[in-house]
């Protein structure tokens, strides 16, 4: 148990790693730096050169690298170029508004998305299967920023239940947003939840065929009773790990449905500062995605492991 | 047949259109790309031209969508929207299934360490949602149609790599793969020659998935105003355009709509019939990518 833990944190640190190294050097091998981009073609060599000087890239590539990435660690993301301050004051509150979003979407979604999962798995193939299984494909095959604008034209334009847009700014106290967050949330979890059923669903089907489960019908334990005890938890068990690989979808999701809605989180933040040509802001936040991705399976990979003896012995 | 040779159409695609789903989701595609071929000769009016006199009206004989906040003929930007978008996918598309099936290819044949190795990178890579890690490279090259082509090519080749691989390690213990290595074959002739007929369904299905979420990602990018520039007209960008007005002018943003979900899903189709037909296993949208 204790090796497979330190296997699977070991495993998670390395690709962190990774990740920064990409996110940094991906920008080194292209043409421009942070000051070039940011000043312009009418720079010149004098004003380049106090750039240069001013965010340290007068330093050979790997020493930055080192420097950036332990400032990151230390919580200092650098200064951002269009606004001039510490990349940490800004990214606070939008990180603070992105995790609410989420945790909204998360909190509805997931448990919605397994209860019709398993709704649609016990009878593969009949009419309440097909309704959501229907429904989920149309989810997951059109793009976030078409089902966030229909979400607005039904709900808003339509019916007039909820505001489309939202208004509030980023240092709004936590319960506004929440309360922001019902349309975003909503075109969220109608992708996430489709995403999470149609694999609950194919393992519950898996699992209503097992021995085990058809030894325990045969033998008369009554139906509910199957399916609580014998088919759903067996059933749940590979859906905490899809949970956390959704999650990179929810994060890459975020991004769009937050422009969408004008919610003012750090997916919006990266669209307005890649509009700006901000790149030391567009690279923290890039990095700050990928530790969260990260985190994310590593916490649904350790709930895994908890839930689950059968994992806990290493493989080959 | 009285003699006569009946038009040869390949297996593959009769047993695509022996499916209803596949029938349907065939003939939405080639609709598709029969309009976007033709537009250019049978959009009534230029796309890009504004008329002040008629902005924002309903739909009539002289403009059958309508018109956009600028006066626009909705009909003939709807109908030359997604050329860029088709285009840029294409050629991306066969960016990232060429490096990607190559890698992944020879990573599973390789092995060992320096498959270990590639995995990794390419798992990290994942982690980075697609959008940021393009959102990366708009930042420093600028928004431009050319750069997308690269740049997406590279961030969805990740997956081909994985699904590359992954077809690849059923073959390469089999006892023709190691004749050939006895043989004295080098990788690169193994896995031209043996491996990659035996992939090579999994690899042309997986392509078409991979083209219709690059079309996705470039819709996206130029909803948020980083992907196809006006004035060229483009679906994602006609969305972002008619957001505000949806009330006033609800055809402005329907058609564009209706004409993006209607090829991402037949394309989906078709391709579920595809993957069938072949026997395929084939993965819905990969997780990250």
């Amino acid at each position: 148990m204790a090796a497979v833990l330190l296997q699977r944190i070991g495993l998670a640190l390395v690709t962190m790693v990774i990740i920064a190294v990409v996110v940094f050097f991906a920008l080194e091998l292209m043409p421009g730096d942070a000051c070039s981009v940011n000043l312009g073609r009418g720079a010149s060599d004098s004003m380049l050169a106090a750039c240069h000087i001013r965010l340290g890239l007068d330093q050979p590539p790997v020493w930055r690298f080192v420097t950036w990435a332990g400032d990151f660690l230390r919580g200092d993301l650098g200064i951002s170029m269009q606004r001039e301050r510490p990349i940490a004051e800004i990214v606070g509150w939008r990180l603070r508004n992105t995790l609410i979003l989420a945790g909204v979407t998360s909190v509805i979604g997931i448990p919605l998305a397994l209860g019709l999962g398993v709704l649609a798995g016990l009878n593969p193939d009949g009419p309440l299967d097909m309704a959501i299984s229907g429904v989920a494909i149309f989810a997951m095959t059109v793009p976030e920023f078409i089902s966030g604008t229909l979400m607005i034209l039904v709900f808003s334009v339509i019916l007039g239940w909820a505001a489309g847009v939202v208004t509030i700014g980023y240092k709004a106290p936590a319960f506004e947003l929440v309360k922001a967050s019902i349309l975003p949330a909503a075109t969220l979890i109608f992708i996430l939840a489709a995403h999470i059923l149609r694999m609950v669903r194919a393992s519950v089907v898996e699992v209503m065929q097992s021995d085990f489960a058809q030894m325990a019908r045969l033998k008369g334990v009554p139906r509910r009773r199957v399916i609580w005890h014998h088919v759903v938890p067996n059933a749940l068990l590979p859906a905490i790990s899809i949970i956390g690989l959704t999650m990179a979808w929810l994060l890459g999701g975020v991004v769009i449905v937050e422009s969408v809605f004008n919610f003012p989180g750090l997916g919006r933040l990266a669209v307005d500062a890649v509009a700006d040509q901000d790149l030391p802001l567009v690279q923290a936040i890039a990095l700050l995605f990928g530790l969260i991705y990260v985190l994310t399976n590593l916490g649904a990979d350790l709930v895994a492991l908890i839930l689950n003896p059968r994992l806990r012995t290493r493989r080959q | 047949m009285r003699g006569v040779r009946p038009l040869a159409v390949p297996q593959v695609l009769r047993d695509v259109l022996a499916q209803r789903s596949g029938r349907i989701g065939f003939v939405i595609v080639c609709l598709h790309l029969a309009a976007a071929v033709a537009a250019p000769m049978i959009a009534p009016q230029d796309p890009a031209h504004q008329d002040a006199a008629a902005m924002l009206q309903s739909p009539s004989l002289a403009h059958w969508f309508g018109t956009d906040r600028l006066g626009r003929d909705v009909f003939s930007r709807t109908l030359l929207g997604g050329r860029e978008a088709m285009l840029i996918a294409t050629l991306a598309t066969i960016i990232a299934m060429a490096w990607g099936s190559a890698l992944g290819i020879l990573a599973a044949l390789i092995g060992g360490r320096a498959d270990a190795i590639v995995m990794r990178f390419v798992d990290a890579m994942m982690s980075i949602p697609w959008i940021l890690m393009v959102m990366l490279f708009v930042a420093a090259l600028g928004s431009s149609s050319v750069a997308l082509v690269p740049v997406l090519g590279f961030s969805y080749g990740l997956s081909v790599v994985y699904l590359a691989r992954a077809a690849t390690l059923d073959f390469v213990t089999r006892d023709f793969v190691v004749a050939a290595q006895i043989r004295g074959h080098s990788r690169w002739s193994i896995a031209a020659t043996e491996l990659l007929p035996n992939v090579r369904d999994s690899l042309a299905v997986q392509g078409a998935m991979q083209w219709s979420w690059i079309l996705l990602a470039v819709s996206s990018l130029s909803f948020l105003g980083m992907g196809v520039a006006p004035p060229t007209p483009d679906w994602g960008q006609m969305i972002a355009d008619a957001r505000g007005i949806m009330q006033r002018a609800p055809w402005a943003l329907i058609w564009p709509m209706l004409a993006l979900s209607s090829l991402v899903i037949g394309m989906n189709l078709a391709v579920d019939a595809w993957a069938r037909a072949t026997g395929v296993a084939r993965n819905r949208r990969v997780p990250g990518a």
